[in-house]
């Protein structure tokens, strides 16, 4: 088994990368009408256009991020969510079977995200 | 508040037998206040006027010994370090320490904290075993090596730091602050060389990872000893370690009697040294 | 692990919130931990409904059609705030926990000054970023807000 070590050292770097990411995305998706960046909305209205997504889809850059966005912030998430549950002194078959939804649902979510992203670049690019 | 003109201080206290009661409860003692009265000495009236059984535990009444760990108006406080004027308030409520089990009264039953502690080996750990059993010396240690752990090492194991942290609210195997904050101290004694050793417990689920700095445990440590401060350095050298940055060190080396050098007049003569 | 003795005295999850007579560390470490199960709560859906654009136009507008409407708009905003603090304590929590700003071990002299005073000045920058964030959300959100093109 992986030690909280190592987990909680990769929980902190992980922030940081969320911190990074997700700040970059709440700028394109909810500060945009204060700090407007204009290639990121370049169809202009509202960030979640269809033009604007299909857009920013036609870019590499964002199925790139948006995969790390998401392994960071699922690992992220759900350790903190098992270090949270595991303090409320969880019997050892509950913090076995925890771990292991845990982990599948984190898994599964960023396989399906992960095809989303790269799935939306090759249909913007068929457009 | 002014305590000038108080002659009469109400003590509501949690009782708890374990051989009668199936859960505690609070009772309430009126007792004579007098400038100066610690919320121990209280206790003591309490005691000899009203509730002939309360028990609870204290020894040196100096903020020594620290066995007078209790709940005092909401907070984890030494009775005898206490002064109740200074609770601002003439009604003193005082519990056991909570994140404890009650023995019976105001008495914690401390043993997992003190288990816990063992287990992470809080002495001087070293590979030259015929020296620690039979010592010839004392070990060289410079002050700046000194102050590494000096802080930590006032720690008298009240166990107030336990009864005020969150994550030892709901957590019995998160090892808490005082634990940790030993195993810190000696990790960080320049004679030491147990870190690998502690290392097989602290990287774990009992180790400092659910500390998310509430902050609780320095602020009502009655010592100053700061398990807090501890614990986020322990937590950067565990990382340290993990990406091998660690920095390698040898445990300090017996201190030689230096040679062939002649003492300046006017200069005493060193003490005996304490180890022969 | 010994077992203990006596009555049990945990404080439970009550313990984790304190209240009253802590710090204001305490209230930071609880607000933290709300924050974070709202927005991993948030975020798990949030994939969920994103992924379909994926699937074309017809898809997305659909998507996104489910969750628009005063409620979800609040939704959001509330998402956004949580972001705002957990970010920036977050930022001050990476720092604090890797053993930065709490200060060097020294004698201790009554009245003691502990790690939680040096990492103050700390807390209380984590606390206006993420109150400046929140403005410039409150701003976007409900002053100078775009609708979607329909």
């Amino acid at each position: 088994m992986i030690r909280d070590a190592k987990l909680w050292t990769w929980h902190v770097l992980a922030g940081l990368v969320i911190f990074v990411f997700l700040g970059l995305h709440m700028l394109i998706m909810h500060l945009d009408d204060v700090v407007n960046i204009a290639s990121l909305n370049p169809a202009g209205g509202h960030p979640i256009d269809w033009a604007n997504v299909v857009a920013r889809g036609k870019m590499i850059f964002f199925p790139v991020t948006y995969t790390v966005l998401l392994g960071a912030a699922l690992f992220h998430g759900l350790y903190g969510l098992k270090n949270i549950l595991f303090e409320l002194n969880l019997g050892d078959g509950v913090k076995r079977a925890t771990t292991v939804v845990l982990a599948l649902l984190g898994l599964g979510l960023f396989v399906y995200g992960t095809w989303a992203a790269f799935a939306s670049l090759a249909l913007a690019r068929s457009l | 508040m002014d305590f000038a003109n108080v002659k009469e201080v109400t003590y509501r206290v949690r009782r708890f037998d374990p051989d009668k009661d199936r859960a505690p409860h609070w009772e309430e003692y009126r007792i004579p206040y007098a400038p100066g009265m610690t919320v121990l000495d209280g206790l003591w009236l309490v005691k000899e006027l009203h509730a002939p059984t309360l028990a609870w535990r204290s020894s040196c009444r100096m903020g020594v010994c620290g066995s007078c760990g209790m709940l005092i108006n909401g907070s984890p406080r030494l009775g005898c370090n206490t002064q109740i004027c200074e609770l601002e308030t003439t009604t003193v409520a005082v519990g056991p320490l909570p994140n404890f089990n009650i023995i019976k009264d105001l008495v914690p039953d401390l043993m997992p904290m003190l288990e816990t502690h063992r287990q992470l080996l809080p002495f001087i750990v070293r590979d030259d075993h015929e020296e620690m059993e039979k010592p010839s010396g004392e070990f060289w240690q410079s002050p700046e090596e000194l102050e590494h752990y000096l802080q930590f090492s006032y720690c008298i194991k009240c166990g107030c730091c336990m009864a005020a942290c969150p994550t030892c609210a709901t957590d019995p195997v998160y090892s808490g602050p005082m634990p940790l904050a030993q195993a810190h101290r000696y990790n960080s004694d320049s004679r030491d060389n147990g870190f690998t050793h502690r290392r097989q417990v602290l990287e774990g689920e009992r180790g400092p990872w659910r500390c998310h700095f509430a902050g609780e445990c320095s602020r009502v440590c009655p010592k100053g000893v700061d398990p807090a401060k501890a614990i986020q350095l322990m937590k950067r050298e565990l990382v340290a370690d993990y990406f091998k940055l660690r920095e390698q060190r040898c445990p300090a080396r017996l201190a030689e009697t230096p040679k062939g050098v002649a003492r300046r007049e006017g200069i005493p003569e060193a003490p005996a040294p304490t180890v022969r | 692990m010994l077992t203990a003795k006596g009555y049990p005295n945990r404080l439970g999850v009550g313990g984790w919130l304190g209240g009253g007579r802590w710090g204001m560390e305490r209230y930071l470490y609880t607000l933290h931990r709300l924050t974070g199960l709202g927005l991993i709560f948030y975020f798990l859906l949030h994939i969920l409904v994103t992924s379909a654009r994926a699937f074309g136009e017809a898809a997305w507008v659909a998507s996104m059609g489910r969750v628009t409407g005063p409620l979800f708009t609040v939704g959001e905003y509330l998402v956004f705030l949580a972001f705002a603090f957990h970010a920036a304590n977050g930022l001050r929590l990476a720092f604090i926990e890797l053993g930065w700003g709490v200060g060097k071990p020294f004698e201790p002299v009554y009245p003691y000054k502990t790690s939680v005073d040096f990492q103050r000045p700390l807390a209380i920058v984590a606390l206006l970023l993420a109150a400046l964030l929140a403005a410039a959300g409150t701003l976007d959100f409900f002053v100078l807000h775009k609708g979607v093109t329909p």
